[in-house]
């Protein structure tokens, strides 16, 4: 609410028409008709959803496909609201104590070369992704480790039985690459054709894809929801550079760019085409991390990392980045908009997130002065891409170096900066980053864990997996919120193992005409676009 | 003549070999890889299972002299192979850009060739006066102003004039259509792309001839020419320009090959599908095969190029062409 309040403050000050927020949008009855083109900062690696991890990829091949359930395109902000897409009714509860979930599948859907859609598809597309053969690429197969098996006891029910209740099972499902394939396709094709041909069960049927440039999708007139899509069609053009997605909106070669811009690029499409452009704001589930290394001395000393997460004024910070750059939102480790996050309160008793930047940072250099390192030395590994890498990157040097840390920032490219972080492993910190689609903060938080397979500070903490697990098998929502805020507290302020900086802040500007769309907190999601329409 | 092609020819063989060696070893000392790219670029968990299923499929898990054997292998027999980023055949992916590659060249080379040898014959007959000093002024401008910065100002200053003078702002297309399917959205798409690289290339093309004209007009032909009564039109045209061509054709043949394959940033400002943007695009996603392909056929366009610049040497210069 404080949020929303904050969007149309801001609209109401500017004067520029700024639809800040799903909510402020006005109802209207939705015309069908016309071509949607989107640009899209990525290439497409493939088309199969199962193997993929990028948006360039989910935006131009996601409207070709459905899902058992997805995230309500109505009420995408809302983190824990899902809807049926081939299954019939709500989202279904869970029985048997929380380890079974029983789908009833639509009637009458067909894919887009005739074949009629039945359980059995359903079944082959997810045993694909939780029970890949040997040699067959799983991108989210760890995301179902609680899945013990598939079964279908008719053409038009699946049950998923899970091996302990889990409340990160629906999220996972709910995830955006999770495309429901044919089970003729994959018998006949085989598990590789999906990377190169498209037959889905979604609102537009493939045309056809010019490598480097675009994908064409066509109206699919069989579609399961009745009466979408609106659009004739759409075409999603490749655009790897800001700027010329930026001028394609303005000189109107492309009415969006889902993924998001900076600020100042919003402000300079809402200056030069006023209310011709329409502005949608939120929280974006990603979040800009300082990795401490602690293989590398003295960043096995809990004082040391407590030291460097003191430092850093977040509430300063989210103030003044967010600005210039695509980052605002101080959080834990949890979505800040999710009902298990942090509350300010919360936040505020964690060391780093104090108010009182002073008494914070005085802290840190008694910290350091304690464990003999008042002169620390840092070796910064940042990835070489300014928003929001750069931006924070810089900004987190100048923090540090107010207490006395002398910061040397190493910026490489994407390839040499991973390798750096997950191989070479010769930094001392490291920029890091959690972006997810669906928020599924009990799979998420997973990050926090030096068990975990994307952690790369290169620690043990039992104290902190034993929270875990009691975390992933608890029910009962008051105490899974408290135990929430143990691990939150353990990992980012007792051990400091992991330093979270700001969670990003998603801005899309786009043409007006376009309606019906609505910002969801990650660039992955509502992409099937059967939601949307065209004012023209 | 055809001894000396044919010994060119086989000249072009050690080159390309060269070349191969150069860039396979090279991409490899860049840390990463195509996998790790593709599967954690989100910050996801992946098993590393998963990573090694990729690195297998894609044979990045060979031993690299197999590795290396394959690909000069493949290079030989014209067997590409795929793209490891995208599973596409290479040359299928080559061959969509490469005909807008083409065409802008060719179009640069064009605007580049109007401009220059026109503006620089004028320079240099006209050596020391306001019009010297201008075209000289217009020459150096181009060298100096990066074709990119040029770009972006063109599509910056399309928008705004167009919001000013109509109330729409106007942009080129952004995306490609060739000229035979959409004549008009194909050339409102690719002159300005043109006119920002062919306005550099003219520059150095303007200075060449400039210079060689003035070397040649002070040659003791030019100056028996005048004396036997020749028309100026006559001795500039056909004793002069001509025989001061030579640097110029260089110059034109090796921007020319350097346009095919090094429009990186020129492409991306216009968001042009060609080689350049697919080159950058390969580098950056650890895509080995598509970058040793992309390298091999500049290389070969460089070393085309040039020997047709030497045929066009003996051709202009008949002392080439009887030795």
């Amino acid at each position: 609410m404080l949020k929303q309040t904050g969007r149309l403050a801001l609209a109401a000050a500017v004067g520029l028409g700024l639809a800040a927020g799903a909510g402020a949008a006005k109802a209207q009855t939705p015309k069908s008709g016309g071509v949607l083109n989107f640009v899209v900062g990525s290439n497409i690696p493939s088309f199969d959803g199962h193997q993929e991890t990028t948006f360039g990829m989910i935006h131009p091949i996601r409207p070709f496909y459905s899902l058992i359930i997805r995230v309500n395109p109505q009420n995408p902000s809302d983190p824990t609201d899902f809807e049926c897409d081939l299954c019939v009714g709500d989202v279904p509860e869970p029985t048997e104590g929380g380890t079974k979930y029983t789908f009833k599948l639509k009637q009458g859907v067909k894919f887009h070369d005739g074949t009629p859609f039945t359980s059995a598809d359903a079944k082959a597309t997810m045993d694909k992704i939780v029970f890949p053969p040997e040699g067959v690429p799983s991108a989210r197969k760890a995301f179902f480790r609680a899945v013990e098996s598939i079964t279908t006891p008719d053409d038009h029910t699946i049950v998923f039985k899970l091996k302990f209740p889990t409340a990160s099972f629906i999220p996972a499902l709910a995830t955006p690459f999770n495309f429901i394939y044919s089970k003729k396709d994959l018998d006949e094709h085989g598990y590789e054709w999906h990377k190169a041909n498209v037959n889905g069960t979604g609102p537009f049927k493939f045309v056809q894809y010019q490598p480097g440039a675009f994908v064409e999708g066509v109206k699919y007139d069989g579609y399961h929801f009745e009466g979408r899509p609106y659009l004739d069609g759409f075409k999603a053009i490749a655009a790897p550079k800001m700027a010329v997605r930026l001028q394609a909106i303005r000189g109107d070669r492309a009415a969006i760019e889902f993924r998001g811009f900076p600020p100042k690029a919003r402000d300079d499409l809402v200056k030069a085409l006023g209310d011709k452009i329409t502005v949608q704001e939120s929280d974006w589930n990603c979040v800009l991390l300082a990795t401490p290394n602690q293989k590398s001395k003295p960043f096995d000393d809990k004082r040391v990392r407590q030291a460097l997460t003191l430092s850093i004024d977040r509430w300063g910070g989210s103030k003044y980045l967010s600005q210039i750059a695509i980052v605002k939102t101080v959080g834990g480790v949890i979505f800040p908009n999710h009902p298990l996050a942090a509350t300010k309160e919360e936040l505020l008793k964690l060391k780093g997130y104090y108010e009182d930047t002073e008494a914070s940072r005085a802290e840190a250099k008694k910290l350091l002065a304690d464990a003999g390192h008042s002169d620390l030395k840092i070796n910064f590994s940042n990835r070489g891409v300014d928003q929001p890498y750069k931006v924070v990157g810089t900004w987190l040097v100048d923090q540090w170096r107010k207490v006395g840390i002398d910061t040397q920032q190493r910026v490489q490219p994407s390839g040499p900066f991973y390798d750096t972080l997950r191989k070479k492993k010769d930094f001392d910190v490291s920029a890091d980053f959690n972006c997810q689609s669906v928020i599924n903060p009990i799979a998420d938080m997973t990050k926090f864990l030096g068990s975990a397979g994307n952690n790369y500070a290169d620690f043990e903490d039992p104290e902190l997996e034993a929270i875990y697990a009691k975390i992933e098998k608890e029910g009962d929502k008051d105490t899974l919120r408290k135990l929430v805020r143990d691990y939150e507290t353990r990992a980012l302020s007792d051990e400091a193992s992991g330093i979270i900086t700001l969670w990003w802040y998603k801005i899309n500007p786009y043409r007006s005409y376009v309606k019906g769309w609505k910002i969801a907190p990650s660039h992955y999601l509502a992409q099937h676009l059967d939601q949307v329409w065209l004012d023209k | 003549m055809s001894k000396y092609i044919l010994k060119r020819v086989l000249l072009m063989i050690p080159t390309l070999i060269g070349a191969g060696i150069l860039v396979f070893f090279l991409m490899r000392l860049i840390p990463g890889d195509v996998c790790e790219l593709r599967f954690a670029g989100t910050g996801l968990y992946v098993d590393q299972e998963q990573i090694d299923i990729c690195r297998k499929d894609l044979g990045i898990d060979r031993p690299i002299l197999v590795q290396f054997a394959d690909f000069m292998f493949g290079f030989f027999t014209f067997d590409l192979g795929d793209s490891m980023w995208s599973g596409k055949p290479i040359t299928e992916e080559i061959g969509l850009r490469f005909q807008l590659s083409l065409q802008v060249a060719i179009m640069a080379t064009i605007v580049a060739t109007v401009i220059a040898i026109p503006l620089g014959a004028i320079s240099a007959i006209k050596q020391d006066t306001w019009l010297d000093y201008a075209v000289r002024a217009f020459s150096i401008a181009g060298i100096a102003i990066p074709s990119f910065w040029l770009g972006i100002m063109i599509i910056l200053g399309l928008l705004i004039v167009t919001q000013e003078m109509t109330g729409i702002p106007w942009m080129p297309p952004i995306e490609y259509k060739p000229i035979w399917v959409d004549p008009v959205h194909n050339i409102s798409q690719l002159i300005w792309p043109a006119v920002a690289t062919g306005y550099r290339y003219s520059a150095v093309a303007t200075r060449m001839t400039r210079s060689a004209l003035l070397e040649v007009l002070r040659e003791d032909y030019i100056r028996t020419a005048r004396a036997k009564g020749l028309v100026e039109k006559i001795v500039i045209n056909r004793h002069a320009l001509k025989n001061s061509m030579l640097p110029v054709v260089t110059i034109i043949g090796i921007e020319f090959a350097f346009l095919m394959g090094g429009l990186v940033v020129t492409e991306q400002v216009f968001n042009l599908n060609g080689l350049g943007k697919l080159f950058v695009e390969s580098v950056t996603n650890h895509d080995y095969a598509m970058t040793q392909a992309l390298v091999m056929l500049v290389v070969l366009i460089f070393v085309i190029t040039n020997f047709l610049i030497d045929l066009a040497y003996a051709w202009l210069d008949p002392r080439i062409r009887y030795s």
